[in-house]
This record gives C-alpha cells, structure tokens and sequence, in this order.
C-alpha cells in the first residue's frame, strides 16, 4: 500500500533563459528572439511601467477612482503577447493590460477607459482599468475571479469547431486558483481537448494573502496533472523564457487541440491596487528588494545592451518620449466630455426595450424641470 | 400559415399532393368508385404537417350547412366532401385543410360509416330525410354497385340524424393535435438546431441519457456530441463555458437540471452573461439561453423547489420566460434562441407530461412568439388574474368554479416575467378594477409584488379593492406531502381570493358587480 506524497521532495524546476542580471544561462541556448522583436518588447515593457506609474498617480490626485498596476510583471505582460498572434483571444484577469497596449490599444484608448468619458470604447460603464477590445481580440475585462477560465474554455470550444489556427489564452493570479471556476475550466478544458493557454502569473500575493495561506500544493503547475493537462513552470520575468514557453504552448494547444498550463513565478511589486497599501502585511525592504534587484526591465535591457541592440541614450529617449506621451493621454481623457445620458440606457439588451425609452424621457423631463438639482455640466 | 403541406382539393376535383390510405369496414369490401364524381384518395399514409398519419379512414363525417359533428371519428381522419377535405380534430370540431372552417352548428350527431357505406349512405341519408339539397353543403355521391344516382336504400345499419341549423357558426378553432409540453420543447430544439448551426445544446446527461427529463431526447443521435456537449457535474463551469462560447458566436442551450441548481452558477448568468453587453458597451453580446424546470415538483423537499422568477426577474440585461403550454413553450422556447440577449427560460417539470391542442401554426417551425408579450387565457370583466406557468392551469379552473358562483374571471398568462407586459395587465385591471396575483415563489419580493407596485402605480384610481397576493407560503419547502400542499397555492386559494377581491366571501346567486 503506497499512499503518494502530498508534495514531491523537490519542488518542480523552473525554466529558464536568462539569469538574474540578463546573462544566457546557458550558452548553448538559442535565443530565439530578433532584435527587432526584443526591442519592441523592451520598449512595451518600459511604456507599461511608465502608463501604470502615471494613472496609479492619478487615482493619487483625486482625478481617477481606482487603478491597478503591473509593476514587476511586465515581462509576463509583454512577452507572453509577442508569442501569441493576434487571432488568439485574450481573457485577462486584470493585471495583464500589457497584452492590450502589444496589440494596439493606444495610451488615448487606456486613458478614456480610465476616465469613463465619451470617446472611451466603454461608453463609461465600467470602473477603471476594465479594458476591452472585440478588434484586439481582449475580452473586457470582468471582476469576479476566475469566471474568465471556463468562459475561455467556452470560446476555445468554439474555435474548436470552427477549426482555426488559433488558441485562447486565459491569464489569472495564484489566488484565483483557489475558485471553484478554476477547477472547473481546467478540468473541462481537458475533457473537451480544448485549444486553450492557461497563464498563471504566480506574484506570491492574493491582496494580503500570501501563496502559503492560498494552497498548500507545489505551486500552480502541479495542479495542471491533476487534471490532465502538460503545465510547465517558467522564471515570470525572464521576457526570453516566457516568450519561448508560450510560443511553444500556443503550438501544443493549436496542432494538438488540448490545453496547456504556464506557471509565471514573478512578485507582485505593486500594491494590489490603490484601495490598498501593502505595506501593512509586508516590509517597504522586501518590496524594495524585489523592485530593484529583480526587475524584469533591468534584466531584459540589461541583455539588449550587451547584444548592442540598445544604449543609454536610447533608454533616455524612450523613458521621456513615454513619459510625455502617457501624460498627453491622461490629459487630453481628462478633458473630454462625459458620456451621454442615452449611453445609460444603452446596451442592456441588444435593442432599447421600450421601459428603457420611457425611463429616459422621464429624466428628461424632470432635468428640464428641476435644473438645480443637477448637475450644470452633465452632457444630454 | 402555410399551406403547402395541405392536400389540396378545388371542388369538382380531387389532387392528391400526398397519399392517403382508408381501411373499408369490411374486408373485401367493394368499392367501385368508377362512377363517383371524385377518386377515393389512394392508398399510402396521410401526411399532414409534416408529420406521418398513419390513418385509417373508418370514418366520414358529413359537412352541411348545419354543421357536422361526429363523436366516434379518429382525430387525424380526414374526410372528402365534393373535393374539399376536412379533417376531424380533438373535441368533435371539423377543419378543411385548405384553413376553412366547416360550420359545425347542429344539435343531431351524424354517425359515420365506412367510406364507402358513407358515401353512399350519406347521400341516400340525405335525400331520405328530405333535406333540400342546396341547403346541403358538400355531399358526397357515390354510386354502389353499378347504380346510378341517388338510391333510398342502401343505409344498412348506418343512422344518420341530421341536426338542423340553429345558430350561427361557433367560433373557430384550428386546434389539430396534441403535443406534451415535453415535445413542444423537443421539437422546438430540433428545429433551432436544424436551422441555425451554431446553436447547440449543453448540461448534465443532456446527450446520452436523453435528458434528464428527455427534452433532449434524440438530439444527440440527430445532431452529434459536438453540438449535444454531456457536461462533468459543475454547473459553475457549464454555464461559463456557455457564455465563453456565446462570446465567440456561438448560440448555446445550457440547461440546469434544476434552476436550483443554477445558485451554483448564478455569477455566470448574472455578472457575465447579462451585464456583458452593458459592461463592454456593446461589443459582446451573449446569445445564450439557460433553461431547465423551476418552481416545486412533488415532494423533492426544500431545495429542489424554489422558484426563481423573481430572482432573475430582477436583473437587467435578462430577459426571463415561463411557458405554460406546448404553445407557449414552443413559441417562447424558438424566440429565445433566435434572442442575440441572455435568456433565463422557467419551465415546470409537473407540466412536461401535460397535453395541450397545438395549431398548425404552432406545428410550423417558423412559428414564434414574441417576448414581453402576455396572454389573455380567458377573458372576463370581474376581477383579473395573473398566473404563470403551472398557476395558468390552476387559475383557468378556478376561474370554472368561479363562473359558478356568477364571477366572471380573466386570467392573465404572463408568459413573460423580464420584460412584463405591463400594459396588458394595467389594460385588464383598468376593464375588472380588481386584482389577484398568484405564483408558487417567496411571497417577499416577488412576482405578485412587482405586479402590485405597477398596478398602484398606473392604475389606482381604477382599483376597487386591494390587490390579493397569492403566493408559496414563506418557508422553505417542506417534503411531508400534506405540508407541501399547504406550501403552495391550491385552486381553492385562488377562487378565496378572487371572492375577496369581489368582496364576496359566501357564494351567492349571480350578479352584476
């Protein structure tokens, strides 16, 4: 009688290209990415960082409700999107706007997201940092925890039976694998043979709840057996070894139609999100530390400059260029006019349901009866 | 309505677009038909509908001005009169194929006879009585045996009394056959699949199994494991896959054994699936609709029974449905997937096995009703009463009893409770000044209490009473079945409520009110 061990005496490896201060590991080792795609990843990276900074600083001043950053994650971000194509469907969690920004979303865009006014694609329904593009093949982003996951199951069905060269690619934290949704979508994935690729960005925190107090397993990547699924434990802010495994990934689940599960070691520099300060449950040092000594931008850009693909001068420029640029955005979102009232009413079901047109008359009409119990600016 | 499918039959000809087979009373019977003014149809089977009708003609009813009524004949027999075909439906009520209706007014019973007995003994019938023949409205004439023309003889043992014309034509009903609620549903999935391929079917033991209360049954044989899905027990996953799919395009069916068991998955139907298209200001829609049997069965205890009307009813970005009969379940079932938004669609596993006469329109599988849309299921002018689902059932009888007693009940089948049909509810309290709501759920914060708040609203000057709520008692289902019947409404309660809404509470003899 053999009982098999809760855990394994070692934990499982993880993969590997470059080392902490961006050296291959192994010389050997194909690199496998060119300088023009290494640098448009570096300059993503970098254009994150700074857009994150910027809008978390906004939500600082008053002039936003709520942000959440990507800070220390940005090699997931970016380099998981260069493997991808752009027929790949995207079901983020929230800390992935990286993915978004790699396909085309403009610092415009993310800013009247942010903001709710009228020319954001959100018509001003969602909170900030909600995202979406149907183009961009991103599905909105939606705030329950793990519902993306069998809803990316349920796309990649789909795709499945329409038989194309194309996967989808659902993100998530450690945490959310605690939701039953979780267990749910992986196990239906693999039953189903489903085209799907599921990262786990494995940031070491759930708001204040550590990985030890999420699960008692080996990490995520064990859990993928579980059900059946290959998974794979990669080094989160090595761009070049996310970039590798997701690529090869995404090959798996396209040709051979079943899912994949990616494990993304990396540490949650930023705060959750501005509704907290981390420093309550763990030490300014610690954060500090992981900041600056493990930065996935230092490491990348650290590889770039000794292959003589980038300067300082360059980073100078890009670091300025981004910083203008993201600042314009927020500006320029910041000015423009707010949704109009019709868009309250818009888009509860696919057509205007007549109690919808009487509701909206009736506000009318009492705006236009009792001016000075609103507010003078609101855009009819 | 189409009518295609019907067989033709211009007077002074008979073309048969398909073939009919009668079975003679007598073997060996012989028909010499040389002479008859119209061909018998030829052997075969009857198609009508679509639908094969293995009929046997043993019976002809005759059509006059005065009406025909046969109590002995088939529902599905058809019958040829001068060239016009008729066909006998449930409750004695005669209908050409062509979509006329025969009169069918008159106080004697025609017994029929073989065909060709009929034919003959009809005519002969006829002039014996000395009808006048113009008063007679299609005729048969047939020769037997060589004779020509008319004999008097020949009624064997055929009686044939003819009512005479007493009133005018009742009015029409184009009922033709009965369908479960069951198979309305079946059939309404079988053609959605049929017509649309991207619209497939998911839950636990949909496929293989047949359904758990078969209204998936041959689905999976017909349609293939791709668009059948038999789900891994996780309501939560089924339902985000379903709208995961819905994202991409797909039309999915999901279905919850129980929409108890949908609490488990109530995130999806809500946080995803109805408030996706606000959240993305249009860009995702979901198609998708979740149905399953809700409300109480019969003794399957307090959390198998609860009704979901009002949970759902209250979110926007749904739209919620609950089918009484075949009719509307087809109907509402078909609208709901050709929907592009989320549908929570409430059937009642006790009404699965009920029967209910379905039109040749309701048969077509273009057929649909609209959403938001109620249905007067009996008109009356002195109180209203809303119902759905299983409650029209018992709203319908109670308001029988209550005729008894001189009220004069309208009863209201909701049919849709996300979009409710305001007006028509608003219109009928305005006609009756008096209200009854009945339902199985919670009574706190439900149906009848959204009803209440509407008619108070739009319609209080038009009260003349307080509005009576009827509703499931404000517990959680109890098993032991004498409990569970004083759970939830019973008819009686219905026709209590309705005299106390008239203020009557003793019966009394009938009077204006």
């Amino acid at each position: 009688m053999k009982f098999l061990p809760s855990s394994s005496e070692e934990r499982v490896q993880c993969f590997r290209i470059l080392d902490e201060d961006g050296y291959p590991i192994s010389s050997n080792m194909m690199e496998h990415m060119s300088k023009e795609l290494a640098l448009k990843v570096y300059r993503g990276m970098v254009t994150l960082n700074t857009m994150d900074k910027f809008l978390y600083e906004a939500q600082r001043q008053g002039r936003l409700s709520f942000s959440l950053t990507s800070f220390g994650e940005e090699a997931i971000n970016l380099a998981s999107a260069a493997a991808l194509s752009i027929d790949d469907i995207v079901l983020a969690q929230y800390r992935e706007p990286g993915v978004l920004l790699w396909r085309g979303f403009a610092l415009q865009e993310f800013a009247n997201q942010c903001f709710g006014n009228n020319i954001g694609h959100g018509k001003g329904r969602q909170m900030p940092i909600h995202y979406g593009s149907k183009k961009l093949n991103y599905v909105t982003i939606s705030s329950p925890l793990a519902t993306q996951l069998p809803q990316a199951v349920g796309m990649a069905y789909s795709l499945k039976l329409d038989k194309k060269d194309a996967c989808v690619v659902a993100f998530f934290g450690d945490g959310t694998t605690s939701e039953g949704d979780f267990h749910a979508a992986l196990n239906f994935a693999a039953v189903m043979d489903a085209p799907v690729v599921f990262i786990c960005r494995n940031n070491g925190w759930a708001i204040s709840t550590q990985v030890t107090e999420q699960f008692r397993s080996d990490g995520v990547v064990v859990k993928g057996q579980a059900y059946g699924i290959s998974s794979i434990r990669v080094d989160g802010n090595d761009a070049l070894a996310i970039y590798n495994v997701v690529c090869s990934a995404r090959e798996m689940a396209v040709n051979e139609q079943r899912p994949i599960l990616i494990e993304a070691m990396t540490y949650r520099v930023s705060h959750h999100s501005t509704s907290d300060d981390s420093t309550k449950y763990r030490s300014k040092d610690v954060i500090e530390y992981w900041k600056t000594m493990h930065s996935p931008i230092t490491r990348l850009r650290n590889w770039v400059e000794r292959k003589g693909w980038w300067s300082d001068k360059e980073e100078f420029e890009l670091r300025i260029q981004t910083m203008k640029q993201v600042k314009n955005a927020i500006d320029e979102a910041e000015k423009e006019e707010m949704p109009l009232l019709r868009e309250m009413f818009t888009d509860v079901y696919d057509d205007l349901p007549s109690n919808l047109m009487e509701q909206e008359t009736l506000v009318r009409e009492t705006i236009q009866r009792h001016p000075e119990d609103f507010p003078k600016d609101m855009p009819l | 309505m189409d009518n295609s499918q019907f067989i033709q039959f211009p007077p002074g000809s008979a073309k048969f677009k398909r073939s009919m087979r009668y079975v003679p009373r007598d073997p060996g019977e012989d028909l010499d038909m040389e002479d008859s003014e119209h061909s018998l149809p030829p052997e075969g089977e009857f198609h009508l509908f679509g639908e094969r009708h293995p009929m046997s003609l043993t019976r002809f009813v005759v059509a006059c001005e005065g009406g025909v009524e046969d109590s002995d004949a088939e529902h599905g027999s058809v019958v040829v009169v001068t060239g016009v075909a008729f066909v006998v439906m449930a409750e004695h009520q005669i209908r050409t194929l062509d979509g006329e209706r025969a009169p069918n007014n008159f106080e004697d019973e025609i017994k029929l006879g073989a065909v060709d007995r009929t034919f003959v003994s009809l005519s002969v019938g006829f002039e014996g009585l000395g009808v006048k023949e113009e008063k007679m409205w299609g005729i048969l004439r047939q020769k037997v045996g060589g004779a020509s023309g008319l004999s008097s003889q020949g009624l064997g043992n055929h009686m044939l009394r003819l009512r005479p014309v007493t009133s005018a034509m009742r009015s029409y009903s184009s009922a033709t056959k009965e369908m479960t609620v069951r198979d309305a549903l079946n059939s309404a999935l079988d053609e959605e699949m049929a017509a649309d391929p991207n619209v497939f079917v998911m839950g636990e033991e949909v496929g293989e199994y047949q359904g758990a209360y078969k209204i998936t049954k041959g689905l999976l044989d017909k349609y293939g494991p791709e668009r059948v899905v038999d789900t891994p027990i996780t309501e939560a996953g089924f339902a985000g896959i379903g709208v995961g799919s819905a994202y991409h395009g797909l039309k999915p069916v999901i279905e919850f054994m129980t929409f108890n068991f949908s609490m488990q998955a109530i995130d999806h139907v809500i946080n995803s699936a109805a408030k996706s298209n606000y959240m993305s200001a249009g860009q995702i829609n979901v198609p998708i609709v979740f149905r399953g049997p809700n409300g109480p069965a019969a003794g399957v205890g307090a959390q198998h029974s609860q009704c979901y009307g009002a949970w759902y009813g209250s979110v926007p970005g749904l739209k919620v449905l609950v089918p009484y009969s075949s009719e509307d379940a087809r109907g509402l079932l078909k609208a709901a997937i050709r929907d592009p938004d989320p549908v929570v669609f409430l059937e009642n596993e006790l009404l699965y096995g009920e029967s209910f006469p379905v039109s040749a329109e309701v048969l077509d599988s273009s057929f649909c009703l609209p959403i938001g849309k109620a249905k007067i299921e009996r008109e009356g002018k002195d109180v209203t009463i809303t119902a759905f689902s299983k409650m029209v059932g018992y709203a319908l009888k109670a308001a029988e009893i209550l005729e008894k007693d001189g009220i004069n009940a309208e009863v209201i089948n909701l049919r849709s409770i996300r979009p409710l049909d305001r007006a028509t509810i608003n219109a009928s309290v305005r006609k009756t000044n008096r209200l009854v709501t009945v339902e199985e759920g919670f009574p706190q914060h439900g149906i009848g209490a959204e009803i209440c708040a509407s008619v108070v609203e739009d319609s209080f000057g038009y009260l003349d009473a307080p509005v009576e709520r009827i509703a499931g008692a404000d517990v959680p289902t109890p098993y032991a079945a004498n409990l569970e019947r004083m759970a939830f409404p019973q008819i009686e309660d219905i026709v209590r409520a309705a005299k106390r809404a008239c203020y009557r509470s003793a019966p009394m003899a009938a009077s204006a009110s």
